[in-house]
């Protein structure tokens, strides 16, 4: 077990510096390795250094830390839920914000990243509060077609919301764009939001980890070990909602990867929330960047919706998982 | 008793779905006053007020009890065939598959449908969307069954189902024209726009037919809705039939979704509130579903036609924000 973590590891860095390399080289213009190295170490106002500072260098930030943040975000849910199939755009969690933001978008009080970012966070809040309603309840309700249920209606009814919003104030094809996800908007002020709120938040859950352990052995053994599993649930649920809010601020709707992710690494380093929150924050890194990369680059010069490659990595893995289900 | 007190609640909706079809025929931009409104329906109107009923309130309105009635018996089928409440034609990818076919349709230059409607786009759409959601309850019922089909594996595929189909329709949305992407919008979340008698002449036998077949084997209905070993115990060939209803509840999904797009939640709305009024015998049930969903369905379209006019949002959304509260209240209930 221990062997296969560090393997793992040193394979998710490899993998991650290789998609960091490929993100900033690749595009439009494809940028020689040489000029990448001279943009860091021998910065001249050349084109090419300028687009790897200004475009490339924040959109690559960006998917790392937004691919890492989801899967953890997922990592977390499956974890305090003890359901394998939680995961925040299923849970509805990232359409609260989408509502949020397509609010902002139409409306002029509140505007800019900034206004982004506060709506979203307050969508993610609203869709948390009732998640928490939903998961607080005993564990005997926690079935996975419950839980299911309840997201789908959920998310069904914000994207509603939103596209009435949107259809109101003309602006639904942008709305879609947004459901769709994307790294369109990466810029240095997304990439500073991101880490250091999302940063904080994602710390503090990294510290949690051996919480989370006892909580997902059940609510008795945790209570049996003198651990309040609400008061953990609360916990984690206050560091998810703002983790997702960023997320979807700086990069809209991106699906199904806080499902797969997890599920992945579960399968190959086991239980251990200590183990599996940083790998899941690193292969989700990874692969959102290639994700990311493969958006750009297939029908180049027409940028394809990331969520869209999420989405057909996790929803095979959804329903393995569903076809497991004993019932 | 029973019986009489049956007969006179629905007397009393079939009352309330009256009262509504008059408030649609009455309101929008030209307003029409209800003693008017009759007047004109036993042919009495003058020319602009026949034109407006005729041609144009009232297909609308028509096709709207059409395509609720269709959801709401697909939805009572699916709920007592997979015995959860919750289930409904929309959220379990019958209605994703349907509206997927439609898009690439659209999305492949037959945009003028809106305007033109010739006879092969009429007869065409309700085809393709009906071998569209085919289609995908096949994949759902090969993916779930592993021998034989759980009703909550069924659900669920079915969710997994449909948002691997809508990220899929997405992607066809995104690459389309502004003005192509907002027809398509409205009509993945479901509307009446497209509303003319031709749509009806070609929807309203066959959905008739089907909810006919239906209501005749409805004891069999009531038979799986007990469970799987008391069905195979009352000597019910049970995988048949489940399949059977399937089915029915496919062609009718797929029948309103070629229609009016998909509209999420009135396949949970109708049957639940139906079950509250006449008991769960699906005989019963099932006619008061259709006639309960053609209310709520003909309301909100006024509300989806007149609230933000002349912008008209899409009319499954006025159902969703309804259906979506009540959805969250019973599965607090339901705990």
């Amino acid at each position: 077990m221990k062997r296969n973590t560090i393997i793992l590891t040193a394979a998710g860095v490899l993998l991650l510096f290789a998609g960091m390399i490929l993100s900033v080289h690749i595009g439009a213009k494809n940028i020689p390795v040489s000029e990448i190295y001279r943009a860091f170490f021998h910065y001249d106002d050349s084109l090419n250094a300028k687009l790897i500072r200004e475009v490339r260098l924040p959109r690559m930030f960006l998917a790392i830390l937004v691919g890492g943040m989801l899967s953890l975000a997922g990592t977390m849910m499956q974890g305090i839920m003890r359901n394998p199939i939680a995961e925040p755009s299923v849970m509805g969690v990232t359409q609260g914000a989408t509502l949020a933001v397509s609010i902002a978008a139409v409306s002029s009080f509140v505007s800019g990243v900034y206004g982004n970012f506060f709506m979203a966070l307050l969508g993610a809040a609203g869709s948390g509060m009732l998640i928490l309603i939903f998961t607080m309840g005993k564990a005997s309700n926690q079935s996975i077609s419950r839980i299911l249920l309840a997201g789908t209606a959920l998310s069904t009814f914000f994207l509603s919301l939103a596209s009435v919003v949107a259809l109101l104030g003309n602006r639904s094809q942008e709305l879609a764009f947004w459901v769709a996800g994307g790294l369109r908007q990466a810029g240095w002020v997304q990439v500073g939001i991101v880490a250091s709120a999302g940063g904080f938040f994602s710390i503090l859950a990294f510290a949690s980890a051996a919480k989370i352990n006892i909580i997902s052995l059940g609510d008795d053994a945790a209570a049996g070990l003198g651990i309040s599993p609400e008061r953990v649930k609360l916990r984690i649920i206050l560091y998810l909602v703002p983790i997702c809010g960023v997320c979807v601020a700086a990069a809209g709707n991106i699906g199904y990867l806080g499902l797969f992710v997890p599920h992945i690494i579960r399968k190959l380093t086991g239980n251990d929330y200590r183990r599996l929150m940083p790998l899941s924050f690193l292969y989700g890194s990874t692969i959102l960047l290639l994700a990311d990369i493969a958006a750009r680059t297939i029908s180049a010069p027409y940028e394809l919706p990331v969520g869209l490659f999420t989405a057909c990595m996790g929803v095979p893995v959804f329903l393995m998982l569903v076809r497991k289900e004993k019932r | 008793m029973k019986e009489k007190k049956n007969s006179s609640k629905m007397a009393v909706c079939l009352l309330l779905l009256s009262a509504v079809i008059i408030i649609a025929l009455m309101v929008g931009s030209y307003h029409i006053s209800p003693v008017q409104v009759i007047q004109t329906l036993l042919g009495n109107g003058n020319k602009l007020q026949n034109f407006t009923i005729f041609q144009i309130r009232l297909p609308r309105v028509v096709l709207a009890v059409i395509v609720a009635s269709a959801l709401g018996v697909s939805g009572g089928i699916l709920q007592g065939i997979t015995r959860n409440p919750l289930a409904e034609p929309g959220m379990i990818g019958i209605n994703a598959g349907a509206a997927l076919f439609v898009v690439l349709w659209i999305w492949a230059g037959t945009t003028d449908y809106y305007s033109t409607l010739p006879l092969f786009t009429v007869l065409g759409m309700p085809l393709l969307a009906i071998t569209g959601s085919l289609l995908s309850v096949g994949l759902i019922y090969l993916l779930s069954s592993k021998g034989g089909i759980r009703p909550v594996r069924f659900i669920l595929t079915g969710i997994g189902v449909n948002g691997g189909i809508l990220a899929v329709i997405t992607f066809y949305q995104l690459s389309m024209s502004k003005g192509d992407y907002n027809q398509v919008l409205t009509w993945t979340n479901g509307s009446l726009w497209g509303s003319s008698w031709n749509y009806i002449l070609l929807t309203a036998p066959l959905v008739i037919l089907l909810i006919g077949a239906v209501l005749f084997r409805s004891k069999n209905l009531d038979v799986l809705a007990l469970g799987d070993e008391l069905a195979a115990g009352v000597g019910l060939s049970v995988a048949k039939e489940r399949l059977l209803f399937l089915l029915f509840a496919t062609f009718l999904a797929a029948l309103a979704t070629s229609v009016a797009g998909s509209i999420a939640f009135l396949g949970l709305l109708g049957p639940q509130i139906a079950k509250k009024l006449t008991g769960p015998a699906h005989g019963k049930m099932l006619p008061m579903a259709a006639l309960i969903s053609s209310i709520l369905l003909v309301g909100a379209d006024v509300i989806a036609k007149n609230l933000f006019s002349p912008i008209e949002i899409p009319v499954g959304i006025v159902v969703s924000i309804v259906g979506v509260p009540y959805f969250i209240y019973l599965m607090i209930k339901e705990r």
